[in-house]
């Protein structure tokens, strides 16, 4: 048995190691740095990108928002019904689809189908106002998506010309910013939702056939709300980052070669808090449908016929009894996004967080 | 295992430790062996990813949860503590043996004060209790010199200065009176003033209580300074060992050489620095050869394909470089040839 | 052309720090620094953390405004004024390699910056042949220029961040502790490179280090800082050799020497006690609280740099 005690090591004589002679030649330098290869050049995006196909959730997600994106955008191509469309047969309105169950046919069309034509199934039935109910749920998700979506980027535009003046400035500006920041943070929100929307109503008259007026000025004090009110977490969170970056050497090294704040700030700062954006815009867009689905719930979203995920939410309160697959498709579309964006921003953050430091 | 009747007290055998991380196995350790007896006050140098820390971690057994010791021993007066579970881990720490960090700042509790965490330790090993611990705290901060002691029991460690919260780490490692005390870089982040207090401290300790020291840093003055016995560790393995004048006046591995032509020399400070070319190595891809072979001048051929064995240079060195057994050929060849 | 490419005389620096709810009290971070560094020459300042160092740098590269005392760049006198033009004669290399370096920048950014801000370059093929002028300057390859400041080792980086300061061919860099972060072996390549920029371009530097050692060997004069005043100034040589200041000395005396003869031979003076609050400086010499020589005068009056012989100045009453 080998042992390694130092002090029993046999007293090896130079001489009596077993070498070849040819061994004992200079080497050179390629054979040195045989082993020295630079990794592959990985910009902190690419870094990123492969953390983030390690975790399982954050895929999901990924496959899951895709999917529903493709489907909001392909399923008017495929579905012959549109959402406002009162179910027709052969020309002839028809009564008798009132609230259908999901795949099944009214009287009238399955007369129809007997006679030889064909009718495309009604994935989620009817409502009960005869209409598809299928499409009403993507145009549904399609409002509460670009609403989510519009109202995260007012938010992020306004957070952050905002907290990037108070954080880079500081001194007596940022305290200051801060202060109103904090007073806009105590105000109710969804009171001032409501008493904007009632404000907006008797002001705002939009041209019918505009998307405006499709919308309904309910929908337009929303965005008008998110923009006076919402914009308050992203600036905090992005003063916090200037803040941090403010101290890092880099840019006093800017400061040092003579760069201006402009070129500070659009070069060195805002670049380095852009990952914080992106996951933090990310986790913003379901709070806005989240918040949107709320409002169109209790009467103040957008307005008929136009749906939305909420509003259908709303609507199927009242047949919950006799008919709950009304309720449960809105509601479980909702849940998806909401959940996928959620993971999807954790996981973003998880894998782009600047804070492990090399 | 033996009780009593062991020869060294602290030997570590063939030691390999490795961190199973996302990027792959990291060997930090691979193959150090080395004895400590009592008294002594041994130095471990080598820069950053020598694998000195992590070689008096594995002593302690206290690394991450990635790390893991591979193969080899370490013996603690004979019985193998590598195969010691935790609750017997726990009585060693602190009892037996003990660490001190290099960062002061970080390495108290901000919320005890600093009586309280001196007692800690007291309270775990020892049977005192109650006002004879405090006593006993009371006694170590005055050893470390710390004045006013019974004030500073009842500070926080924010209202102390660098210096001094080195001085209570001092004592709280001490406080259980172990036989073996490691410092991993226990001055490094000290002013030079405040540094030459706390080795001077430790020197005094030393003698008055007799434990055995080693001695983590990079430093290669500190480790002129403090150390009877020195190894010189590079990718993990040691390259050299020996008293601090065989190291210093008579290094037998380029790495060694390397360094200490890096550094100004103190008889003629203008001397332009001879530096070590290339970075240090990379521990995802150890090589089959020497760990310092890409960076060495003198590399042959051998080094490229294997590990060189440790041979013995005099009483007092051994060294690990295949340029030992190349000189000696010569020497031998030439003494024949005569 | 004057004799120095830097005057400072007077400098101070103080900050305001809030001790109370409406009182503030003066950090006096640099109180009356004097000094002067001739053209292509090194000048070492040390001391140990808190002795305003430091700020003495970004003090003079007007990163912080002085409260006080004037600099004389190359003769003209530069406080007060605009600093935006001077910008182009004067760098800084910082100290951690990791934090000095934009993340999102390639190394081919970060060292064109310098060159962007000043319009030194016609068009994109010349600010390229500029850049990778100045990585063959520091030793880096053409084939860096693409990548990322993370992808490189801390001797790698620090060499980058002194290309950026070369960029606008600076006549005087101050460095900031650019070594301390870096290993040994690697400390030994950038010091050379620092020696060689000096010799090919004629730079001076104002080398700001703690560890004695590197700085003596690269500095032709030393300046010692303690608390905010220089307490000595002399050639390399002469101050380690034969320090008055008692500060120096003992500062000397602590310093680990990598050499076990002298290690065991030399005596030690150690200080007692820590270094005072800069917040509550004593009255009169700040080291008289430490000094073994402190007497009356020394609580009633600081004193000032006085000229011994052979440029050796010194700031103690009893020495």
């Amino acid at each position: 048995m080998a042992e390694y005690d130092v002090n029993k090591m046999p007293k090896k004589s130079p001489l009596s190691v077993q070498i070849n002679l040819e061994k004992f030649e200079p080497a050179t330098d390629e054979e040195k740095h045989q082993q020295d290869v630079m990794s592959q050049s990985a910009t902190f995006f690419k870094d990123g990108m492969r953390k983030l196909r390690k975790n399982p959730l954050a895929m999901a997600s990924i496959i899951i928002l895709v999917l529903i994106i493709l489907i909001i955008i392909f399923a008017p191509m495929i579905v012959p019904y549109g959402y406002t469309e009162i179910n027709t047969v052969n020309g002839v309105r028809d009564k008798s689809a009132k609230n259908l169950a999901p795949f099944t046919y009214s009287e009238m069309e399955q007369e129809s189908i007997a006679n030889g034509g064909t009718r495309f199934p009604h994935i989620f039935g009817t409502d009960e106002q005869c209409r598809d109910y299928f499409m009403r749920v993507v145009y549904g998700t399609r409002v509460s998506l670009c609403v989510g979506f519009f109202a995260s980027i007012i938010v992020l535009i306004i957070g952050m010309i905002y907290g990037s003046i108070s954080g880079y400035v500081g001194g007596r500006t940022d305290l200051i910013m801060m202060r109103i920041v904090d007073v806009i943070y105590s105000l109710p929100d969804m009171l001032m939702v409501i008493l904007l929307s009632v404000v907006f109503k008797e002001i705002l008259s939009f041209k019918s056939g505009t998307l405006l007026a499709s919308l309904g000025s309910n929908m337009v004090s929303l965005f008008i709300v998110f923009g006076l009110l919402y914009w308050v977490g992203m600036a905090r969170l992005i003063r916090g980052q200037i803040l941090t970056i403010k101290e890092n050497d880099y840019v006093l090294a800017a400061k040092a070669v003579g760069a201006k704040s402009s070129r500070i700030i659009k070069r060195h700062i805002l670049p380095n808090c852009l990952s914080v954006i992106i996951i933090s815009t990310a986790l913003q867009i379901p709070s806005a449908i989240f918040t949107e689905s709320y409002l169109s719930f209790v009467g103040l979203g957008v307005s008929a016929p136009m749906p939305s995920l909420g509003s259908l939410a709303n609507t199927a309160r009242e047949g919950l009894q006799s008919y709950p697959y009304k309720l449960v498709f809105p509601a479980l579309v909702i849940c998806l996004i909401v959940l996928s964006l959620n993971l999807l921003g954790d996981g973003m953050r998880d894998a782009f967080d600047p804070k492990l430091k090399r | 295992m033996s009780e009593n009747g062991y020869e060294h007290l602290l030997s570590v055998k063939d030691l390999h430790t490795s961190f199973f991380t996302d990027n792959g196995e990291v060997q930090a350790v691979n193959g150090v062996s080395f004895n400590l007896d009592a008294g002594k006050v041994l130095g471990i140098v080598g820069e950053s990813g020598s694998g000195k820390s992590v070689t008096a971690y594995s002593v302690m057994q206290i690394l991450a949860d990635t790390g893991k010791i591979t193969q080899g021993e370490v013996l603690y007066k004979g019985d193998n503590i590598t195969k010691w579970g935790e609750r017997q881990m726990r009585s060693f720490r602190g009892k037996c043996c003990s660490i001190i960090f290099q960062d002061p700042m970080t390495s108290l509790n901000p919320v005890f004060t600093v009586g309280n965490q001196i007692m800690e330790a007291i309270l775990l090993h020892t049977e005192k209790r109650g006002q004879a611990a405090r006593d006993r705290a009371l006694e170590m901060l005055q050893l470390v010199g710390i004045n006013e002691p019974d004030k500073r029991l009842k500070q926080y460690p924010y209202e102390l200065s660098g210096g001094m919260r080195q001085r209570v780490m001092i004592a709280m490692a001490l406080a259980c009176e172990p036989d073996v005390l490691i410092a991993d870089e226990p001055t490094t982040a000290l002013d030079v003033t405040i540094q030459a207090q706390i080795l001077e401290l430790m020197q005094d300790l030393q003698k008055k209580m007799g434990m055995a020291i080693v001695m983590v840093t990079h430093d290669l003055g500190v480790i002129a300074e403090m150390c009877d016995e020195i190894i010189v560790m590079y990718g993990g393995r040691i390259c050299e060992r020996g008293t601090a004048d065989e190291i210093f006046y008579n290094p037998k591995h380029e790495y060694t050489k390397g360094l200490l032509r890096s550094i100004p020399d103190i008889k003629n400070m203008k001397e332009r620095l001879i530096p070590i070319s290339g970075t240090p190595i990379n521990m995802l891809n150890m090589p089959k050869g020497c760990a310092f072979c890409p960076r060495c001048d003198s590399a042959m051929k051998i080094c490229l394909e294997a590990v060189p064995e440790e041979i013995r240079i005099n009483e007092n060195h051994l060294a690990s470089c295949w340029c030992n057994v190349r000189d000696a050929r010569k020497n031998g060849e030439g003494a024949a040839e005569k | 052309m004057s004799d120095y490419i830097l005057e400072v005389d007077h400098l101070k620096q103080y900050f305001p720090v809030r001790v109370g709810m409406m009182k503030t009290v003066p950090l006096k971070a640099v109180d009356d620094v004097s000094f002067r560094i001739g053209h292509g020459e090194t000048l070492g300042l040390v001391g140990e953390s808190g002795c305003g160092k430091t700020t003495v740098g970004r003090s003079i590269l007007r990163l912080y405004e002085p409260t006080g005392g004037t600099v004389k760049f190359d003769g003209e006198e530069i406080t007060g004024k605009n600093i935006g033009p001077m910008r182009r004669r004067m760098q800084m290399v910082f100290q951690d390699p990791y934090s000095s370096l934009d993340p999102r920048m390639t190394v081919e950014d970060i060292i064109g910056e310098p060159l962007d801000v000043h319009h030194l370059y016609g068009n994109r093929k010349e600010r390229r042949e500029k850049i990778l002028h100045l990585m063959e300057l520091v030793g880096l390859n053409a084939e860096h220029a693409t990548r990322y400041a993370h992808e490189f080792s801390g001797g790698q980086r620090q060499r980058i961040g002194i290309a950026r300061a070369l960029a606008v061919d600076p006549a005087f860099i101050v460095c900031d502790e650019p070594v301390s972060a870096l290993d040994v072996s690697i400390q030994a390549q950038v010091i050379n490179m620092f020696e060689d920029l000096q010799a090919q371009l004629g730079v001076a530097y104002l080398f700001v280090a703690h560890d004695l050692l590197v700085v003596h060997h690269i500095s032709k004069r030393i300046a010692v800082m303690y608390l905010g005043h220089i307490v000595e100034t002399a050639d390399a040589d002469e101050l380690m050799d034969v320090p008055m200041h008692p500060y120096t000395q003992s500062l000397l005396s602590a310093v680990p020497i990598p050499d076990p003869n002298t290690a065991r031979e030399r005596k030690r003076i150690v200080l007692e006690g820590d270094v005072p609050s800069p917040l509550k400086m004593p009255t009169g010499c700040p080291f008289r609280t430490r000094c073994r020589y402190a007497t009356e005068q020394c609580a009633a009056e600081s004193p000032q740099l006085t000229d011994r012989g052979n440029g050796h100045e010194v700031a103690c009453w009893n020495k």
